[in-house]
């Protein structure tokens, strides 16, 4: 039975870990004003380049920081269009998640000169029983069945806390997002933070896109990421737009999906799988209508910021 | 002599409009000087050339004698001009001390931690120095607009600010807090500090400055010492015409009951008690109005009898038929117009042009619609004829409500009310924002609609105002009434204690 638990543990952390870096950008770029929807194609876009680089250099390291270089670079079409032309930001980020799919199915067929999926990469990220601490029971099953992802995650839940709550950029982005004009009135560049907020989100939500394919099943398949990016976003609003709610939240939705997965050795078979499918949509929507708490967004998140007008 | 600031020949062109011709402005150390004018007349447009949000088309300006560039608001700050909005620039999830130090944010570690303790110690330091208490911890949503407003003088403070430009600094605050900030100017004033204040308000022109300016249409028409001018003059300067600060008002008697409010009880948004059992009568023939200081129901008794509300308990009667459970159009049918207090959220559609709003909750009968289909040919002949008859300044009856002044929009709210010919007229704070030539016409509409021996019911915040329109007044604490006073017998000083809970 124990050792059935910690495999629940385990696969919930695992799944929950691409949740937590998309949800970590959805708060980054919420936080200071624009709503992404991209968080999906960012999403990805990263999981396709880092299988891309893995298989060409050999490097998975590698492969993560070209996932980030390519998030940011996704995230600043949405920047352009919505920060910097002030286009519909809902609008803008259909049109990403809409084009990152199709662009990546595209790539597939031309490096790999086939559709549905890759190869599996040789070296991709796997789980490593760490020195020392294997030798620890309990802790140490656990650990060994988890990814250095895993721990990244928890780490930039930790740094994004802070950043946000204890630094002085921290209180210009809060305060861009609720009230832009009291920031601009006391010489903060709205626009700036903004930029640099969406493309914080945008390597977050590409590391999170090569933790799902490198981090997990070695490949890239079309449309792998299968709304992730919207369960990172519920999780996000579930989570109350805190890093740290955020990381609850994700942990909460990876354990349904692990339990769902392991339904039946949990003797749990006589559930319907799709009954645990929807309880992170139904959490979100009880989070939303205000049963935990209400869930009360940045008061500007979503409204393109105009200069002095007259 | 010795000044801070002088603006010299300064023209501001936008397109199509000059909103300051040549204009000249000067400013003494340690002075409380007014601008004043009429909205629109330029002065906001002036004071943000001060503050570097505009660049005039020509022009110089000279800080303490050294003449400088404004290109935006951090030059404007370094040169230590400090502005405190009319709607406040405060992020209200945020305490007093954040958004006092955000953008010059005190720091460990070369910028990588805030220092939370060196914030709260700056704040306090500086509230000390001038005298304006504040508790640095709050937060904004939790404090008082007044208070509020004392955040953004320290905001300014912090930056090192000695000229400070206070744009319609009373607009939002209750008389005593007015009071208030009269007492903290002065004391800046005699600290060194100079102050701008722009203002439409000719008592408080009177009761806080050493010098004003007076605007009108973009040209300055002269700078007085206060101490030799009075509101008459100023008024006459201000509005280029000679202004009734007076309201004519013949006595009448009173008729019949039109509107009966009986024992009524109601919630407001977050579900607490806002009415508690109100009681009060409006007759044919006469004003009754409801004094009191802001959120002490009046909102939520105004939404109850216009059916925008549902009322928990109690009854409200029009013309002794139960109105308490119709639904708004019904009570608009039954004869009940509605001048709303915020007319920008409820009196007006600002994406909608003058015609439609002219005609909004009539859209839906003849001759204005048929079978669903709007006749915009009657509608625009219907609003050119309201526009001259209430002599609304547009320049045509197809522009957008947003784009009027906030008395033209007034007018035509007014005029879309009287239109129907209601028996019973709710005013809700229908002079907040206006200028002195519109307050003039509001108030003689009102009376008017008495005279015509129709019912007025006028809720309002400006003890002037109540007192000068009034028959009868009521007083609104808490969610019941204090008393009601006849016109005769009420006096400031009376209503004053009334207005905070006491019997007179």
């Amino acid at each position: 039975m124990l050792s059935i638990i910690i495999a629940v543990v385990a696969s919930a952390l695992r799944l929950a870990t691409p949740l937590i870096f998309a949800s970590l950008g959805g708060v980054f770029s919420e936080r200071s004003g624009v709503v992404n929807i991209a968080l999906e194609g960012i999403m990805i876009n990263g999981a396709f380049f880092s299988i891309l680089t893995t298989e060409f250099t050999d490097s998975p390291w590698l492969g993560v920081l070209v996932a980030a270089i390519v998030g940011i670079l996704t995230s600043l079409i949405l920047a352009f269009l919505a920060v910097h032309l002030k286009a519909d930001q809902v609008v803008t980020g259909v049109a990403i998640n809409l084009l990152s799919a199709s662009f990546t199915a595209f790539l597939l067929e031309i490096v790999w000169h086939r559709s549905g999926q890759t190869d599996p990469v040789e070296n991709a990220i796997r789980a490593k029983p760490l020195p020392l601490i294997n030798k620890i029971p309990i802790i140490g099953d656990l650990t060994s069945q988890l990814t250095p992802f895993v721990y990244l995650a928890i780490l930039a839940v930790i740094v994004s806390y802070y950043v946000l709550y204890k630094t002085p950029f921290g209180l210009r982005v809060r305060a861009v997002g609720e009230h832009p004009r009291a920031a601009d009135t006391v010489g903060i560049n709205v626009y700036k933070i903004r930029y640099i907020c969406v493309m914080i989100s945008g390597a977050l939500a590409g590391i999170a896109g090569s933790a799902l394919s490198l981090g997990a099943i070695s490949l890239f398949r079309e449309g792998m990421t299968a709304g992730k990016g919207f369960i990172a976003l519920a999780a996000m609003i579930f989570g109350k737009w805190h890093p740290v709610g955020a990381f609850l939240a994700c942990l909460f939705f990876g354990f349904t999906e692990a339990i769902q997965i392991q339904a039946s050795t949990l003797g749990l078979g006589f559930i319907p799988s799709e009954f645990l499918q929807i309880i992170p949509y139904v959490a979100t929507i009880l989070a939303l209508a205000g049963v935990v708490g209400r869930a009360v967004a940045p008061a500007a998140d979503g409204v393109p910021y105009e200069k002095g007008e007259r | 002599m010795n000044y801070v600031v002088e603006m010299k020949n300064i023209t501001k062109v936008f397109p199509g409009v000059v909103a300051n011709d040549n204009v000249n402005f000067s400013v003494k150390k340690g002075e409380i000087h007014v601008l004043l004018g009429e909205n629109g007349a330029g002065k906001t447009t002036l004071m943000n050339i001060l503050y570097g949000l505009y660049e005039p088309t020509s022009g110089e300006i000279y800080i303490k004698g050294e003449k400088v560039e404004i290109k935006n608001p951090n030059i404007a700050i370094e040169k230590g001009i400090g502005m405190v909005h009319q709607h406040f620039m405060l992020v209200e999830p945020f305490t007093v001390a954040e958004n006092i130090i955000l953008g010059t944010e005190p720091s460990l570690y070369g910028g990588l931690k805030l220092d939370n303790e060196k914030a709260v110690e700056e704040v306090n330091r500086i509230s000390n120095e001038y005298g304006l208490a504040v508790d640095p911890n709050v937060k904004i949503e939790d404090i008082s607009v007044g208070m509020q407003q004392r955040v953004e003088i320290l905001k300014a403070l912090y930056r090192g600010a000695d000229i400070l430009i206070l744009d319609e600094p009373t607009a939002v605050l209750t008389p005593q807090e007015i009071e208030e900030l009269g007492v903290i100017l002065r004391n800046l004033a005699n600290q060194g500090k100079s102050i701008i204040l722009i203002t439409h308000k000719l008592k408080e022109v009177m009761a806080m400055s050493d010098r004003v300016t007076v605007i009108r249409r973009g040209k300055i028409i002269n700078t007085l010492n206060t101490k030799d001018t009075s509101g008459e003059e100023l008024a006459e300067l201000m509005v280029g015409r000679k202004v009734n600060l007076v309201v004519q008002k013949e006595k009448r008697e009173a008729g019949k009951s039109v509107l009966e409010v009986k024992d009524l009880h109601a919630l407001d948004n977050r579900g607490v008690p806002a009415l508690k059992g109100i009681s009060f009568e409006v007759k044919a023939g006469e004003i009754f109005a409801l004094a009191g200081v802001d959120g002490n129901g009046q909102t939520e008794l105004i939404e109850v009898i216009t059916g925008l509300r549902n009322a928990i308990k109690g009854k409200v009667l029009l013309e002794g038929e139960d109105i308490t459970r119709l639904k708004t159009r019904k009570i608009i049918e039954k004869g009940v117009g509605h001048i709303p207090e915020d007319r920008l959220k409820r009196g007006l559609i600002l994406n909608h042009t003058i015609a439609e709003n002219m005609i909004l909750g009539d859209h839906h009968k003849e001759p204005f619609s048929k079978n669903g289909i709007m006749n915009y040919d009657i509608i625009h002949e219907h609003a050119k004829k309201l526009i001259e008859e209430f002599d609304v300044r547009t320049p045509s009856e197809e522009v957008n409500a947003k784009s009027l002044s906030g008395g033209n929009q007034q007018k035509v709210i007014i005029a879309r009310e009287l239109n129907r010919d209601p028996v019973l007229l709710i005013a809700a704070q229908p002079t907040r924002g206006l200028d002195v030539g519109a307050i003039e016409f509001v108030h003689k509409r009102l009376v008017e609609q008495r005279n015509r021996g129709k019912a007025v019911l006028l809720v309002s915040l400006e003890l002037d105002e109540v007192m000068a329109l009034a028959d009868r007044i009521g007083v609104i604490y808490d969610g019941k009434l204090v008393g009601i006073l006849s016109a005769e017998e009420a006096t400031e000083k009376k209503l004053g204690i009334m207005m905070a809970g006491g019997k007179a």
